[in-house]
């Protein structure tokens, strides 16, 4: 795109190998999307069907927002409810009507299925038609599932939007109707920034999934062309091609360079010439490469090895390798979509080991092994990995924080610089944790 | 189905996670599909653990579901055994993992593995967190401790202290200090800090103090049982407490009562002057069983306060709780769900609450202060400082701990005379509490100080209760002027004067409340 970037190889890591184990994995299930999905949909309310475990996970891993009057809750079966099914459809109306009763402000309500739902097989989808010709047209119910079993983490959003594709009225045509959606919940000032400069190189039509309100549904068709900004949404990518939408590839929009590709994507798509779009991105495009060296002094020349968590893990590492100037050791996920990330794979240049899948003992001794100067794992390994001496970034805070486009660049490589400056900042002796009980 | 929001305890295998996490050498693997690992960042983040849990999870998928779960958990088994080369092993089954019915005890028996293997049968969709703790160590102590030789001075085991326990670690510390200043040795401490070998030495003991009844008790019935140890029953939490503890130790053991009280200043902090304004302060308290029975002596008999409500969440320490709350002349409340909680504080119309963390956002929202005595916790109760809230250190901190929440008495002399102060008006808050820092907006979920205004998720199940007035049949109306003149007295007791009046009204028949009658029952209810 522009001089300051390495040239890519052409091909990158798009034909690399990929290190696939399966054993235990130390992983958030797709129940955890909860957590910034409901904020994304105020009129909505997450209804888990599922064990005290749901509900143990969903306020650990929301931490104080549990306290913030959330619209998600468990329904946690209990042993009658195992007992024999059909008392489970009745018991689940009956908290429905009990939850609606008292919410009448919900437009739409989601069942959302775990572990032990799947299991003893109680179905979701037919609850949510049953509830839905009740509580029609003031709510609509849908179901989707954020197992462990099935979902990893952000996986749980991407099951979420493509349980509300099928659902979506149809579309217009092209090219009468040249409409662009753009898939994935991003934090509302990131969104606004984004419609900002779409608006300016003439994409005047702009739909996001999720749509913050039910009220303002969007037809899908073949008039629409679908941009992602997460990686994590293959299933609900297939779903809207299912109706005729075709799909923008680009690079995930993290950092300058991903951003400006990401335009640069969709401008080609709709027909509009590259020069509009460097125009109009011009002033936040250097804006963000400003920030970006700044931010990145710390990073150069440091090696940095990706822990499986969110799949946002290939665009992250292509941004930091290429933009901060770090080395990828490992860069895992846990599921690799060819399809989704071909513009970061191709952009990431060969040399560290992609993963895929997780064996976390084994992981553990290759990340020993390599020693790198930053880890970016989850919350259950950090502080190990700290008393070990490694250096980590928790990876979650980068699904929970604005990070996309042009002026979150420098807030996205200062992320990863704060640890190590902070380590250089202590002067606190070596920081061997004290002996615990 | 329960529709629930709030959790205080996790699942019963978490129980199971927190006698692993605490012991060492030890290893648990446990039967659960991905995702049940976000237990583990409960020991490295809220209590900064530099190791992962001793946990290994099979990690199954959707595509595992059928014949093969078996086998993976008898591979997991293996390579956790190989790799890590525990002394004894625990296996068990998580919610999802009972409904698919693996038998990991009956596979893992069948391995023949060169250590102990305990299978843990834990009821997902029964019990709970405590049961699962309680119950764990239980199996582990009737497996491998065995009748040994006593040792030749007095001793005893410290019985429940765990991994994620509310302030276990300065517990431990504290009484093992004060039962050596009475010559007695710590034999084992169990499970914090014991090895499975260390287990069964268990009986070598003169008798066993159960510390947490919560985590620890089925231990010692099994024990005192089989292997003729004698358990304590008293709570060594508070001056009165920690005497009759030391009793207690010395009538089990055969040694003489002594208590070094040099460094206790709880009674004289008490006694002093500044104190006085404590007098009668209405406080609530919930959170586990063993935690509020203590407290609520503590808080009638050391601090002088008025115990206006009490209970707990774990149904195992109903009985026990409900006698204490017998003798301070309340109900006892024993429910695991918030929103009665807090319509029980909402009624009662506390000074100062005594919970837990959700006793604390229930307190913020009502505008009552609320200090933490019990789990479920967040990091900030698992603190550098020493913590200790069992012995001398314990009550010195049990006397800061719940008096640092309340306006400080002069502060609220000069708060009640100069009421219309605009600096002391009822949103500036108490000054030493930062109450004057700007606010916060809930959304942005900022560190800061907090309007009162906060929703909590009371919005669904249970009914909502109608304001803080638990009159009954009798509707009373505040005239206006008597809203104003409520208005004016200082935010820390409006809710007592409220709630007080309107007792005072109705009882007499009243359906208005004027000036008069506010004043009248002011006059009524001094003390």
């Amino acid at each position: 795109m522009t001089e300051r970037f390495a040239q890519a190889s052409g091909q990158g890591c798009r034909n690399a190998p990929v290190l696939k184990q399966r054993g235990q994995h130390e992983v958030f299930c797709g129940l955890t999307s909860i957590v910034w999905l409901h904020r994304k949909m105020p009129d909505a309310f997450f209804l888990v069907v599922g064990s005290r475990t749901c509900a143990h996970l969903l306020q650990s891993a929301a931490g104080v927002m549990i306290f913030a009057e959330p619209r998600f809750a468990t329904a946690i079966l209990e042993e009658t409810d195992l007992a024999g099914l059909a008392d489970a459809h009745e018991e689940l109306d009956r908290v429905v009507h009990e939850l609606l009763a008292r919410r009448p402000d919900i437009r739409r309500l989601f069942l959302v299925g775990s572990c032990p739902s799947e299991v003893i097989k109680l179905d979701l989808a037919v609850a949510a038609e049953r509830l839905t010709a009740v509580h029609a047209p003031q709510v609509r119910v849908q179901s989707y599932s954020g197992s462990g079993i099935e979902t990893t983490f952000t996986q749980g959003e991407d099951t979420c939007l493509a349980a509300m594709v099928p659902d979506l009225p149809a579309g217009p045509e092209w090219p009468e109707a040249r409409e662009l959606i753009v898939a994935g919940a991003l934090p509302d000032v990131v969104e606004d920034q984004m419609r900002d400069l779409l608006a300016k190189i003439g994409i005047e039509t702009v739909h996001v999934l999720p749509a913050a309100r039910e009220a303002t549904r969007f037809g899908v068709g073949p008039g629409s062309r679908v941009a992602l900004v997460q990686p994590f949404l293959g299933d609900t990518l297939a779903a809207l091609e299912r109706r005729g939408a075709r799909h923008v590839a680009a690079p995930m929009p993290f950092g300058a360079e991903g951003t400006t590709a990401w335009f640069h994507a969709i401008a080609e798509a709709f027909g509009i010439p590259p020069e509009v779009v460097d125009r109009a991105v011009a002033a936040p495009k250097a804006r963000a490469e400003r920030a970006v060296a700044q931010a990145a002094e710390a990073l150069r020349g440091r090696s940095v090895f990706f822990f499986p968590d969110s799949q946002l893990e290939v665009p992250l590492a292509r941004f930091l390798t290429r933009e901060c100037g770090m080395e990828a050791v490992e860069v895992g996920t846990p599921f690799l979509h060819r399809q989704v990330l071909d513009g970061d794979l191709a952009l990431l240049d060969e040399g560290p080991t992609l993963s895929e899948g997780q064996d976390v003992d084994l992981q553990l001794d290759r990340v020993r092994a390599a020693r790198p100067d930053l880890t970016v794992c989850g919350l259950g390994l950090a502080n190990p990995l700290e008393a070990e001496g490694l250096s980590t970034k928790w990876s979650i805070e980068l699904v929970f924080t604005p990070v996309h486009f042009y002026e979150q660049a420098g807030d996205l490589a200062g992320l990863f610089s704060r640890p190590l400056r902070r380590r250089d900042a202590l002067k606190v002796g070596a920081a061997q944790p004290p002996a615990m009980p | 189905m329960k529709l629930t929001v709030w959790t205080y305890e996790g699942p019963p295998h978490v129980g199971a996670m927190r006698v692993a996490t605490a012991m060492r050498d030890l290893h648990y693997v446990l039967h659960a599909p991905q995702g049940d690992t976000y237990a583990d960042l409960l020991f490295t983040m809220i209590e900064r653990r530099d190791h992962r849990p001793p946990v290994t999870y099979t990690t199954f998928k959707e595509r595992d579901l059928g014949a093969d779960t078996a086998d993976l958990f008898r591979r997991s088994c293996q390579a956790a055994y190989e790799r890590f080369r525990p002394e004894a092993m625990i296996v068990g089954a998580s919610c999802t993992a009972e409904l698919i019915q693996d038998d990991p005890g009956g596979i893992a028996e069948r391995m023949g593995l060169p250590v102990p293997v305990i299978a843990l049968d834990l009821p997902s969709y029964q019990r709970k967190e405590n049961f699962g703790a309680d119950e764990t160590f239980y199996r582990i102590a009737r497996a491998l401790a065995r009748p040994c030789e006593k040792t030749a001075r007095p001793s005893v085991n410290l019985i429940g202290p765990t991994a994620l326990g509310f302030r276990h670690r300065d517990d431990v510390t504290e009484l093992t200090a004060l039962l050596s200043d009475m010559g007695v040795e710590v034999n084992v401490c169990a499970p914090m800090g014991a090895t499975p070998s260390d287990i069964t030495r268990l009986g070598a003991a003169h008798a066993n103090v159960l510390m947490y009844p919560e985590t620890g008790e089925s231990a010692c019935r099994w024990m005192e049982r089989d292997l003729g140890l004698p358990f304590t029953k008293s709570i060594p939490i508070g001056v009165g407490g920690v005497r009759d503890f030391v009793a207690e130790v010395a009538d089990l053991l055969g040694v003489a009562p002594g208590l070094d009280t040099d460094r206790l200043r709880l009674p004289w902090y008490s006694a002093s002057v500044d104190s006085t304004y404590l007098t009668g302060k209405r406080v609530f308290l919930f959170g586990d069983g063993t935690h509020v029975r203590a407290m609520a002596r503590v808080a009638r008999d050391e601090m002088g306060f008025e115990v206006a409500g009490m209970g707990c969440y774990n149904r195992e320490q109903a009985r026990a709780v409900r006698a204490v709350a017998t003798e301070m002349g309340v109900e006892a409340l024993i429910t695991d769900d918030y929103l009665e909680v807090e319509a029980a504080i909402e009624a009662a119309a506390p000074e100062l609450i005594l919970g837990t963390q959700m006793e604390r956002h229930i307190g913020k929202r009502l505008g009552i202060p609320c200090a933490v005595i019990s789990a479920p916790v967040h990091v900030q109760d698992f603190p550098a400082r020493y913590a200790p809230v069992m012995g001398i250190e314990g009550a010195n901190v049990l006397f800061d701990t719940l008096v640092h929440p309340l306006v400080m008495g002069l502060e609220e002399h000069l708060l009640t005379m100069f009421r219309a102060d605009p600096e002391f008006h009822d949103a500036a808050g108490p000054s030493h509490h930062g109450g004057h820092a700007p606010l916060v907006a809930a959304e942005e979920g900022g560190a800061g100080p907090r309007a009162p205004v906060a929703e909590s998720p009371r919005d669904i199940s249970a009914k909502k209760t109608e304001g803080g007035g638990a009159t009954g049949a009798i509707e009373v109306v505040w005239l206006a002027a008597a809203e104003r003149e409520l208005k004016k007295i200082p935010f820390f007791v409006r809710g007592k004067a409220k709630r007080n009046t309107e007792a005072f009204a109705a009882a007499r028949g009243e359906t208005e409340i004027s000036v008069d009658t506010l004043y009248e029952a002011k006059a009524h209810y001094a003390r």
